[in-house]
């Protein structure tokens, strides 16, 4: 009970801290791709801790209300994310289990967004949930595919099966692993998926209205956010790790390739992106779930 | 001015000086130099000032360039939706004395007349090294708690009122979202 508890505190912590610092690191990556210095990589931190200081407005109890859910059902999804040998709650991690927690911080949001009555907000929502809906697709399929072939669901054990097979699914399903890589750039909301953020389009859609105090709870729930889609490919393609150290590495090195990419990529518009997911990725999950259950067959 | 500042204050400042996000409001040709001042020649990112989009999320109000009767009204509707600490930036020549067109009937010719300036940057236009300089200055002024425009405005708010209805005839505040 002790350990867990502090186990769950731990990751936490390493989970805020680590994913902020990497968004750090990513725009001072993008400064060096831009040749500009960039700022520094605790600016991230300067940032919410300021907003935290500021006076903010509210738009009423549900505008209140969903910005509390995105932050506990977030904290609540990331507590499920096995980092390395850092599992806080060991055999119920279920992949299922992480994707339906996760959207009860995305219907917080949403509902927390339209519950300011900006239209900016709501055109952003709207466009979020539309882009869900893209990625989603394509990302399940190859799931079941990977399932199929492991016989389990649980994200850890999905882990420990490639570490002990000596193989990563990375290298055994690769149109699987690029795939959930341009599933989860939608995720993650990066270019040239970030139809719904599009600052000079529709004024930072979902977050127009959040000031302030709200507006640090909300980039809090982003960096567990990120730290939840990319632990959750990092442990479903790459193995998740032996150790912590590994985890955070093969992290790093995911986002990094996030970053890169979405640096030079202009945006799509939404009904492009989710046009594209519905071709090219779904083709390419059919194709790699045939390959899994026809040729691969399931793992002894 | 009280400079007396409690624990909190001072690293409350501290983080608030680090990190400005600014709402450009373009009324005039000042715009021009804010591009070379944000990309890579003279990347004022490394300072954490970047630009944001919506005045809520805004911490400066930059207002680059002339002011004409209409835009005031603008800006100080922009200025009413920022949250506090909130920090106006009077840039080039225009916002202080109304420029070469001072005479014309729709300008204005004094900003601080009718919101609380913080900085102003002088010049027709000014360099990109006199933006960076100045908000330099303006970072240096909220570190040490002297950047108190918005605490001037909500003493002397009937003061800024009168010349704003002056000015402008009407002044409505209100939350469009809402009614």
């Amino acid at each position: 009970m002790i350990i867990t508890i502090l186990s769950a505190i731990a990751l936490l912590i390493l989970a805020f801290a680590y994913t902020v610092t990497l968004e750090g690191i990513a725009r001072k990556i993008e400064a060096r791709i831009h040749r500009r210095c960039g700022p520094p990589f605790w600016q991230n931190f300067i940032d919410i801790f300021k907003s935290l200081t500021k006076h903010s407005i509210s738009h009423g109890f549900i505008f209140d209300f969903g910005v509390l859910m995105a932050l506990g059902g977030t904290i609540a999804t990331v507590l499920f994310i096995p980092a390395g040998n850092l599992v806080v709650f060991p055999g119920l991690d279920n992949v299922f289990v992480i994707i339906y927690l996760l959207a009860i911080g995305l219907l917080g949001m949403a509902m927390s967004a339209v519950g300011s009555g900006n239209p900016n907000a709501s055109i952003g929502i709207g466009r979020a949930l539309t882009q869900m809906l893209g990625y989603e697709l394509p990302f399940m399929i190859v799931l079941l595919g990977v399932f199929f072939h492991f016989r389990t669901s649980s994200l850890s054990e999905l882990a420990v099966l490639q570490n002990s097979g000596g193989t990563y699914n990375v290298l055994i399903m690769p149109i699987g692993a690029v795939v959930g890589f341009v599933s989860l750039m939608g995720m993650l909301g990066k270019k040239p998926f970030d139809t719904f953020i599009a600052p000079a389009e529709i004024a930072s859609g979902p977050l127009v209205e959040y000031s302030g105090k709200y507006l640090g709870l909300l980039m809090t729930q982003h960096a567990f956010g990120t730290f939840i889609e990319i632990g959750l490919f990092v442990n479903l393609f790459l193995g998740g790790g032996k150790t912590i150290w590994e985890f955070l590495l093969k992290f790093f090195l995911v986002y990094f390739l996030a970053v890169i990419i979405s640096s030079i990529m202009p945006r799509f518009r939404v009904e492009q992106a989710v046009k594209f997911y519905w071709k090219w990725p779904l083709i390419l999950s059919f194709i790699q779930v045939v390959i899994v259950v026809f040729i691969m067959g399931r793992r002894v | 001015m009280n400079n007396e500042q409690t624990a909190w204050e001072r690293v409350a400042n501290m983080l608030r000086a680090r990190s400005l996000w600014m709402l450009y409001y373009c009324t005039g040709c000042g715009a021009i130099e804010l591009p070379p001042t944000m990309t890579a020649r003279f990347d004022m990112e490394r300072f954490g000032i970047g630009p944001m989009a919506t005045p809520r999320q805004a911490d400066i109000l930059l207002v680059t360039g002339y002011l004409s009767t209409k835009t005031l009204r603008r800006v100080i509707y922009s200025y009413e939706q920022m949250q506090a600490p909130k920090y106006i930036v009077g840039f080039g020549s225009c916002t202080i004395n109304g420029g070469i067109y001072y005479d014309s009937y729709a300008t204005i010719n004094r900003l601080d007349l009718y919101v609380p300036v913080d900085l102003y940057l002088a010049g027709c236009m000014p360099r990109p090294e006199a933006i960076v300089n100045g908000f330099k200055n303006l970072m240096d002024k909220i570190d040490q708690g002297e950047a108190t425009g918005w605490k001037d405005y909500e003493a002397n708010y009937e003061w800024y009122r009168k010349n704003q209805i002056d000015a402008l005839g009407e002044v409505y505040i209100h939350d469009e979202f809402h009614e």
